[in-house]
Formats: C-alpha cells, sequence, structure tokens
C-alpha cells in the first residue's frame, strides 16, 4: 500500500511538478481525448467490414464499376422510410446487396440480395428480416440485447413477414398460406381470438361435430377411446389430444352420451324383413362407394398405411367402429336430418344403396380401438363430473353441447402475438430467448410449459409447426399499425346465396362445397359464375341427371346425385338464366352452319399451328392430349360465343385457366370455334353411360 | 447486513445462471452400443425444399457392418454448411439400424452438401455425403409455375392427383432436371422457346407459348428454378453450400 502511494506521488511529481511539464502533460492529455472519437470511427466494426469489402472488390473484372458504386454513398450508410417507420443501415457492412454482378461471392456479409419482388429502396430490411435496424455493430443489430428486443428472423419464418402487408394468399408464400389455412382448419380460433388489421376477425373453417344428439349417432364406448386418442381413431383427425387421465375420459363420456337428446328421423332401423336377405354384395358396396365419388371429400387408410382422399368430410378409415348402422342408414339417405349445416350432399340415394354403402362402411372396423374400453353404467356422480369437465375443458369452445354455452375468450388472444414483448414471456429452461421460439414451442407442445395448462396436444407434422409459426409472427404491431392505404388487403368473404327453390336445392347437394359461384364456395370443381354463358341448355341438363366424365384424367369428379327431372330443370333453368357473363351474349354466335371451308381451316389450326392435340382429345383415334377437357362433343356442351371468347383470353373467362393465351387474331379464332362447334360427340352414348 | 447482501447475490447468480443453461444434446448423454462399417442413405437424399425450412421427408441413414447387415445402437451424427440445421443432430440408430432427422436448409438458395457420419469399430470415422436443393423466392416461385403449367408434359411422373400428359406426346419434352440437355440452353433460349412457344427455336409446336399468359418475372422465375434443380449442376446457377 504505502509503496502505490510513493510511486503515483512520484510520478505525479515526474508529469506536474514543474508548469512546463505540467503544460505538456495537460496538452498531450487533451490530445488523447481528442483523439479518441476518430480513433473509435477508424476502428470501428462497420468500417473493418467496408474495408474488407473493399480488398473483396479490388480483385475483380468489375472492380471499377463496383468501386464507383461503393463510394457514391461513404461512411455509414442507411435507408430511411418514414411512412414505414425503416431507419435501417444494415446496408453500412452489407454493401454487396444490390450488386448483380455478386452473384458468384457466397461470404457474408457481401451476398448480393435474392431476388424478391421487392427493393431494398422501397421498403429496406427490417421490414422483412426484423433485427435492429439503426444499429451499426454486428452484436446490436442481429441479437437481442437489454435495449433491443428484436432479433433476426430466422429464414424458415421469413414468409411471416410478407403477411404483415399482404392479407391475401401470396403465389410466393406457400408457407404463411398454408399456416393462416391451418389457424382456421385445426381450429385454432375456436378459442384463441384473432382480429386481423381490417377488423375482421379469423373464422375457424374446420366443422367439429355438435356433440347435443351424439349418442343417436355412436357409442359411449368409441366416445370414450375417442377422447383418449382421437388419432388412434383416425390419423388425420385434426381434434386434438387432452392427455385425459381413464376417470376423466370415463366422465366426459359418461356426461355427453347422458346429455345426449335424440332427433326425430335420424335413425333408420334395418326394416325387419332384410335381416334375414342375403348380406348385400361387399364388391357392389364398393363400387358404390367409388361411382358416388366419396373419396372426392373422404379419406382411407390403404393397407400400406397411405391416407388416399379428399379432405373435407372426415376420415371413414374405421367408420363402422364410430358409428351406430341405424343412424348411418338414415345419414346416408338424408345427411340434413342429422346436421342442417352439413357440407355432404344430399344424395338421393335408393333404398337398395343405402344398405350396400352401410354394409361397406359398417364393415370398416378396428377391433383393436374398443377392445380395451369397458365401461360401467355411467353413476350420476361421475355424469356430473363430467359436466365439470367439459366446461373445464372448454368443449363448448369448438362443439355445441346442449346445456352448455360458448366460452368467451377461453384462450389468450393472439391478434399481436407475434410483437409479444419477450418479458411477458416465460422461456422454458434452455429455450432461445426469441419469440418465434416460443410460439414454436407453445404449438409443437403446449404442456411442455406446464402440465396443468389446457391447450391440447396437437397431431401436426414439423412443417405444420412452422407454417402456423409463420402465420402467427405475421401479426406483428406494425401489421396492425400501418396505414390500411399501404397493405394489400383479402378479398371480402362471399356469403352469397341463391334463390328460390334453385337455392335450396343447391344448398341441399352442397355445391358450394365444391364450386365456387360470386366468390362463396370451394375450388375443387369448376367455377360456375358464368356457367349460363358456357354451355348450352340441352346438355347442361342431361349433365345434371347423368354427369359423364370431362376430363378422363381427373379422380374427382361430379357425382350422380340421382336428380328427379323436376330438379334437375329447376338446376338447370336458374344456372341458365342467372349465371350469365356481362362480357358478351351467349347467343351471339350460331351453333352450326359454319362453312366448310372455315370448319378445314379450323382444324388446320388445330392440329398444325396451335397444336392443341397436345392437351385435348378431338378424334379419340389419333388424340391422345390428357390435361385439358376431351373436346369430342364441345360442339353441344359449349357455346359458341364461349369459345371464341375463351381462345381469345382464357383467363379472362376463368381467371387462373392453365391453358395460355396464344394471342389469337379474330380470323383464327372464329375459325377454331367452327371446327370445334362441328364436334358434337359421334358417341352421344357416352353421356348416357 | 454485507452477508444478506452476498447471499442474495448469489442466489440471484445461481437462478440467472439455471435459467441460461442450456440442455445438454441428447447425444453426449448416449454412447454407441454398436458399431458399423458403412454408412448408406435411405430416403431423404436430392429433396427439393425451400430456403430455410425443414424439408419434407426425413433424411434417413442407415448404418450397416462389413456383411452390410444394420447395425443398431451405432451413433450417427449430422452436419452441414452454415444455415442447415438438423432435428435431431445426432442419435443411434434403432433396431433396424437406421436414424431418421429433420433437416432444415440454409437462409440462401442453392445446393447444400451434407454429411453424416458414424464411428467405425476401427476408430474411423465413416462419412456419407448427402445433397439437398434449397430453393429461394425465385426459384418457389419457378417451381409452383411448374406445377400448374409445365409439369403436366415436362415430368414423365404421374400420379392419381397429377396424371402425367408425357407419354402422350408425339415430341419428347425433356424433364427440367436433365441438365444435359438444358444446360446447353441460354437463358436467351429459355425465354424464346417459353415466350414463343417450340416454333421459335425450330422446335415442336406441341411446346405452347406463354408470353402472353406469364410476366417476364414469372418467365425469369422458372428459368431460375430450372437451372436450380438441373442434374448435372448448371454451371453458373449460383452457390455451392457444402462445410468448410
Ligand atoms: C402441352 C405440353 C407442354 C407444356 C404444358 C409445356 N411444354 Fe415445354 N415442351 C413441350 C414439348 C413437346 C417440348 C419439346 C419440343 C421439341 O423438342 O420439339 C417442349 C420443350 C420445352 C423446352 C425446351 C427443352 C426441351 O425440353 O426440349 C423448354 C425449356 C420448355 N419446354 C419449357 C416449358 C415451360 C417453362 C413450360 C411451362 C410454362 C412448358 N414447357 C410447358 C411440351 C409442353
Amino acid at each position: 500500500m504505502q509503496s502505490l502511494k510513493n510511486t503515483f506521488s512520484s510520478l505525479w511529481q515526474t508529469l506536474f511538478g514543474h508548469p512546463v511539464r505540467a503544460f505538456g502533460a495537460v496538452s498531450l492529455l487533451f490530445l488523447i481525448s481528442l483523439a479518441i472519437a476518430p480513433a473509435k470511427n477508424y476502428f470501428s466494426e462497420w468500417r473493418h467490414y467496408q474495408n474488407r469489402y473493399l480488398a473483396l472488390v479490388r480483385g475483380r473484372g468489375d472492380a471499377v464499376t463496383l468501386q464507383r458504386h461503393f463510394h457514391e454513398h461513404d461512411g455509414i450508410q442507411q435507408i430511411w422510410l418514414p411512412t414505414l417507420g425503416v431507419v435501417d443501415r444494415c446496408t453500412t457492412c452489407h454493401a454487396g446487396l444490390k450488386e448483380a454482378s455478386l452473384a458468384d461471392v457466397g461470404t457474408q456479409p457481401f451476398r448480393q440480395h435474392p431476388v424478391i419482388p421487392h427493393t431494398l429502396d422501397q421498403f429496406g430490411c427490417v421490414m422483412c428480416h426484423r433485427g435492429q435496424g439503426p444499429a451499426t455493430t454486428v452484436e446490436e443489430a442481429h441479437r437481442s440485447t437489454a435495449a433491443w428486443e428484436q432479433p433476426i428472423l430466422p429464414a424458415r419464418y421469413v414468409q411471416s413477414s410478407c403477411g404483415q402487408c399482404h392479407r391475401a394468399p401470396l403465389t410466393g408464400t406457400p408457407q404463411l398460406n398454408l399456416g393462416r389455412n391451418l389457424l382456421g382448419r385445426y381450429g385454432c380460433v375456436h378459442c384463441h381470438t384473432i382480429k386481423l388489421p381490417d377488423g375482421s376477425a379469423i373464422k375457424p373453417t374446420d366443422v367439429p361435430p355438435s356433440l347435443s344428439h351424439v349418442a343417436d349417432k355412436s357409442t359411449r364406448e368409441w366416445v370414450y377411446a375417442w377422447l383418449k386418442d382421437p388419432q388412434a381413431y383416425a390419423v388425420t383427425a385434426t381434434m386434438p389430444n387432452f392427455k385425459l387421465s381413464d376417470p376423466d375420459a370415463r366422465d366426459i363420456s359418461a356426461f355427453l352420451i347422458a346429455n345426449s337428446t335424440p332427433i326425430a328421423g335420424d335413425t333408420a332401423p334395418v326394416a325387419p324383413g332384410a335381416k334375414n336377405q342375403k348380406p348385400p354384395d361387399p364388391t357392389a358396396g364398393a363400387s358404390l362407394y367409388g361411382e358416388s365419388f366419396c373419396a372426392s371429400c373422404h379419406a382411407v387408410q390403404n393397407a400400406a398405411g397411405n391416407v388416399v382422399g379428399g379432405d373435407v368430410g372426415p376420415e371413414l378409415t374405421r367408420v363402422g367402429s364410430k358409428v351406430k348402422p341405424e343412424w348411418l342408414r338414415a345419414w346416408l339417405r338424408n345427411p340434413r336430418v342429422y346436421d342442417s349445416q352439413t357440407l355432404m350432399p344430399h344424395y338421393r340415394l335408393t333404398d337398395p344403396q343405402v344398405s350396400l354403402l352401410t354394409a361397406f362402411l359398417g364393415n370398416k372396423t378396428d377391433s383393436d380401438l374398443l377392445a380395451n374400453v369397458h365401461l360401467d353404467a355411467a353413476t350420476p356422480e361421475q355424469v356430473a363430473h363430467g359436466k365439470l369437465l367439459v366446461t373445464e375443458y372448454g368443449c363448448a369452445s369448438c362443439h355445441e353441447i346442449s346445456g352448455i354455452k360458448k366460452p368467451d375468450n377461453f384462450a389468450p388472444e393472439l391478434t399481436r402475438i407475434g410483437s409479444k414483448p419477450l418479458t411477458q414471456i416465460i422461456f422454458l429452461p434452455g429455450m432461445t430467448h426469441a419469440i418465434p421460439d416460443y410460439i414454436a414451442a407453445k404449438i409443437r407442445e403446449p404442456r411442455s410449459f406446464g402440465s396443468a395448462l389446457k391447450m391440447p396436444q396437437f397431431s401436426l407434422a414439423p412443417a405444420q409447426v412452422d407454417a402456423l409459426t409463420t402465420a402467427l409472427l405475421s401479426l406483428t404491431d406494425r401489421a396492425h399499425d400501418l396505414p390500411l392505404a399501404l397493405t394489400v388487403p383479402s378479398k371480402p368473404p362471399s356469403n352469397y346465396q341463391p334463390a328460390g327453390k334453385a337455392g335450396q336445392l343447391m344448398a341441399d347437394l352442397t355445391c358450394f362445397s365444391c364450386h365456387a359461384i360470386n366468390g362463396r364456395g370451394s375450388d375443387m370443381a369448376p367455377d360456375l359464375t358464368w356457367e349460363g354463358s358456357s354451355v348450352q341448355r340441352p346438355w347442361l341438363q342431361a349433365f345434371l341427371k347423368n354427369p359423364g366424365t370431362l376430363r378422363p384424367a381427373l379422380i374427382r369428379r361430379m357425382p350422380r346425385f340421382n336428380l328427379s327431372d323436376d330438379d334437375a330443370k329447376e338446376l338447370t333453368d336458374y344456372i341458365m338464366a342467372v349465371y350469365q357473363t356481362p362480357a358478351f351474349d351467349r347467343d351471339s354466335m350460331p351453333s352450326s352452319g359454319y362453312p366448310p371451308a372455315q370448319v378445314e381451316q379450323g382444324k388446320q389450326l388445330f392440329y398444325s399451328k396451335y397444336a392443341c392435340q397436345s392437351c385435348h382429345i378431338v378424334d379419340t383415334k389419333v388424340d391422345k392430349g390428357y390435361v385439358g377437357p376431351t373436346l369430342t362433343q364441345v360442339g353441344s356442351r359449349l357455346t359458341a360465343a364461349w369459345i371464341y371468347h375463351w381462345l381469345k383470353d382464357p383467363q379472362a373467362m376463368r381467371p387462373g385457366a392453365i391453358e395460355p393465351n396464344r394471342n389469337m387474331n379474330d380470323e383464327d379464332a372464329r375459325a377454331l370455334t367452327a371446327f370445334l362447334m362441328t364436334q358434337k360427340g359421334s358417341n352421344k352414348q357416352e353421356a348416357k353411360k | 447486513m454485507k452477508r444478506l447482501w452476498r447471499t442474495l447475490f448469489a442466489v440471484s447468480l445461481t437462478l440467472v445462471s439455471a435459467g441460461c443453461t442450456r440442455k445438454p444434446g441428447p447425444a453426449s448423454a448416449r454412447k454407441p452400443t454398436g458399431f458399423g462399417a458403412a454408412l448408406v442413405e435411405s430416403s431423404g437424399g436430392k429433396q427439393i425444399g425451400a430456403t430455410g425450412m425443414v424439408l419434407a421427408q426425413p433424411l434417413v441413414v442407415q448404418v450397416n457392418d462389413e456383411q452390410g447387415t444394420a447395425v443398431s445402437g451405432a451413433l450417427v451424427e449430422f452436419s452441414g454448411p452454415a444455415g442447415a440445421s438438423f432435428d435431431p443432430p445426432s442419435g443411434l440408430t434403432d433396431s433396424s439400424g437406421q436414424l431418421s432427422t429433420n433437416v432444415a436448409l440454409g437462409g440462401m438458395a442453392g445446393r447444400y452438401q451434407l454429411i453424416a457420419r458414424t464411428s467405425a469399430k476401427t476408430q474411423k470415422t465413416v462419412e456419407l455425403k448427402i445433397e439437398e436443393i434449397a430453393l429461394g423466392y425465385q426459384q418457389q416461385l419457378g417451381y409452383q409455375l411448374d406445377n400448374k403449367y409445365c409439369a403436366r408434359c415436362h415430368n414423365p411422373e404421374s400420379s392419381p392427383e397429377r396424371v402425367s400428359n408425357y407419354d402422350n406426346l408425339e415430341v419428347k419434352p425433356h424433364p427440367f432436371t436433365e441438365g444435359d440437355t438444358l444446360n446447353k440452353m441460354s437463358d436467351a433460349e429459355l425465354t424464346s422457346i417459353i415466350s414463343h412457344g417450340g416454333p421459335a427455336l425450330n422446335k415442336s409446336a406441341l411446346m405452347p407459348p406463354y408470353g402472353y399468359t406469364l410476366s417476364k418475372t414469372e418467365i425469369e422465375a422458372l428459368i431460375a428454378y430450372i437451372r436450380l434443380i438441373s442434374d448435372p449442376p448448371y454451371h453458373a446457377s449460383g452457390m455451392v453450400y457444402a462445410q468448410k
């Protein structure tokens, strides 16, 4: 201690003992302190990167251009966009982002930015990548620090950024589109409210069945097995697993069955005499299932474990273990009796057909499913406890259950989840402290955050978890606070409703489950908004009675509903009268009587100049094209005016049509129309088959 | 008083450090019980995915011994260039000698060379190289356009969902992976045949023109996609990412 004091005082003496020396020492200190700022600048991290960039560029053939671009703006770079709230200095170090000629440079931070539909100058960097735009050190720009919360967004979620402004699905953002779709399809929004910047809310698109009449449909044993593990019944089931204990599942099933009330007519007992009859032919059932195109909407798991079929309705692999045969009969006869809102069409099946299908589906059982389910008769205590559990788990958020109110805001609102402050989040040990990791973990395994949490376990593939995370990450403060004028809105949902008797018929046949009309409906089958301008009346009426195959290559086809003549006529009249395009008059061109020379010219054009046979068949003996519809009877199916306008601009007639626009001149379009109108279908019986 | 502060400090320090410790990797906890002589790919190689995203199929590799029988309990470790990640990054092979991992590729479009390693009985490590392709925004757009407009004719593979038209065409188009042919065509030639159809390059009119259907950006996206997936690789298709 003493020696330190001595050294110090002698140092003091040396430096300041004499006025001249003191003056010198003070000026030196002064100089040094003045030099700190420029030195800090000179040795700064970003200058180091700029020097490395210049060194990288120096040896290249295009060095002069690259150097000129660089020196046009020296020092710290900044993209400042007041309307978007962007102040980004990333280009200070990422010096080559805009240099197309640097495509071969792989070292960061000098790579060229990949091609995207926006420019850096328009949008800056943090809009898409997050991070801290104004920061000038690597650490502060990319990672979250005490003062800054926003780390760089991992590349796997980058599409979430597109979703901040773009509300409608984009071709370039399949992951975001999928995630948004899953939010509805897995019913996340039954429990979590998600409001969109335009004030609307995301709506669920799954259709959880009402449980008010479940005893008519299923046994308590099946309900129990389903509650314990929905995916054991159907791998594609979207219902999550609540990880219920055996007694809890027992009590919930007891309550649901006890609470169920019957609906008149939703069961159809087998006629007494029918029992003694020969069991219906199983192959006939399978072919009726095929002919009715049930697989367009329902999937079945095959022996190889692959799930084959559509996902509009539930998977039917083990349906025989689920539903009671008398319920199934009534359902197949008319599903609307049990569920007036169902997406399933009312096939007008005959009684023998109903029996065939009931037997065919009833055989789809799985003996393992219910083998270990043994339930004693329910006690009133069990039923009461079951009711309590149903309320606690929020079952009524998704399912209608008589006597139980749908809870409001059962789970936290997720409207701004993408910007949730990190201080409000409890991370698990070992987890990266960042919002994407938190969201993904919550989706992947909600109960890892606490076994008492109510959120159930969903069965999601890793890509689905990422897609959902992406969709949620797009719900940021920025997305909500951006002026609406700067966003790209999605089309408002259409609640178009066809009128009158035809409208009722269309509801009964659930046309919208497959077709879209005036913005409402599905895209599984062609849009019918302008069907009345497109087809000829006799063809339409015959087709509704007995749909033939227009595109042999499709596995999803229009099923035969066994419509009565009156119903077919009613629908035809309505479609012909109402679904017309304003673009042209469907009767403006004749359906026959074209001069043979013009027809011949059209034929030449068809086969040579436009090579239509690469996708279409007019002559079944020589043509093989299999992409577009077969045209052998197009002259009795379509109107000439429709063909002509379609040839001129297919996408104008049906947005998104894959037939390329050939920029056809009028003469060619007329000649081709003339030729196609002569294709009246030599094999008329094809439609009858 | 001082002691109180010290204990408080110590407690908070342990709390903080407990909160910050990372889970040890599963591999370090498990010791291999088997050793193989060869590593083969079972499935999941040569996939086309998107930058940063998990590939659709998991990567499955198998450890075999000298006789070619599967070895269970062998330790396999996956690694790749910066940005690529594996879940799990390592593990022991199952009873059929296989280990499956979900692969996410890095943030830049290109070809990614991944490596699986296992140590043989002789303490030597056996390596297996696997290549995957990551599409960036532009190539991804191209991929979707291909799916919508072109694949029906250009991809001979049929599925029930999409029956191929390849066999029906009198003149056969080339699958877009066929580098031997497509790499010889310049960007200008590709643009020309896609925009104006086969006759633009004195080829068959069965190849329709898309210049009035697709935008310039969309055609560029298609070409970027074709260039990236071509096999053998197109020399100027950008980066190959491999471990240093
Ligand atoms: C109707 C079938 C069909 C469709 C659809 C189609 N092509 Fe082709 N394409 C062909 C045929 C046939 C050829 C071969 C022409 C020849 O060699 O004479 C070809 C040739 C090409 C070639 C020249 C290389 C080769 O394969 O011989 C390119 C490039 C090409 N097509 C790109 C495309 C793109 C891009 C699309 C989608 C936008 C597309 N094609 C859609 C049939 C088609």
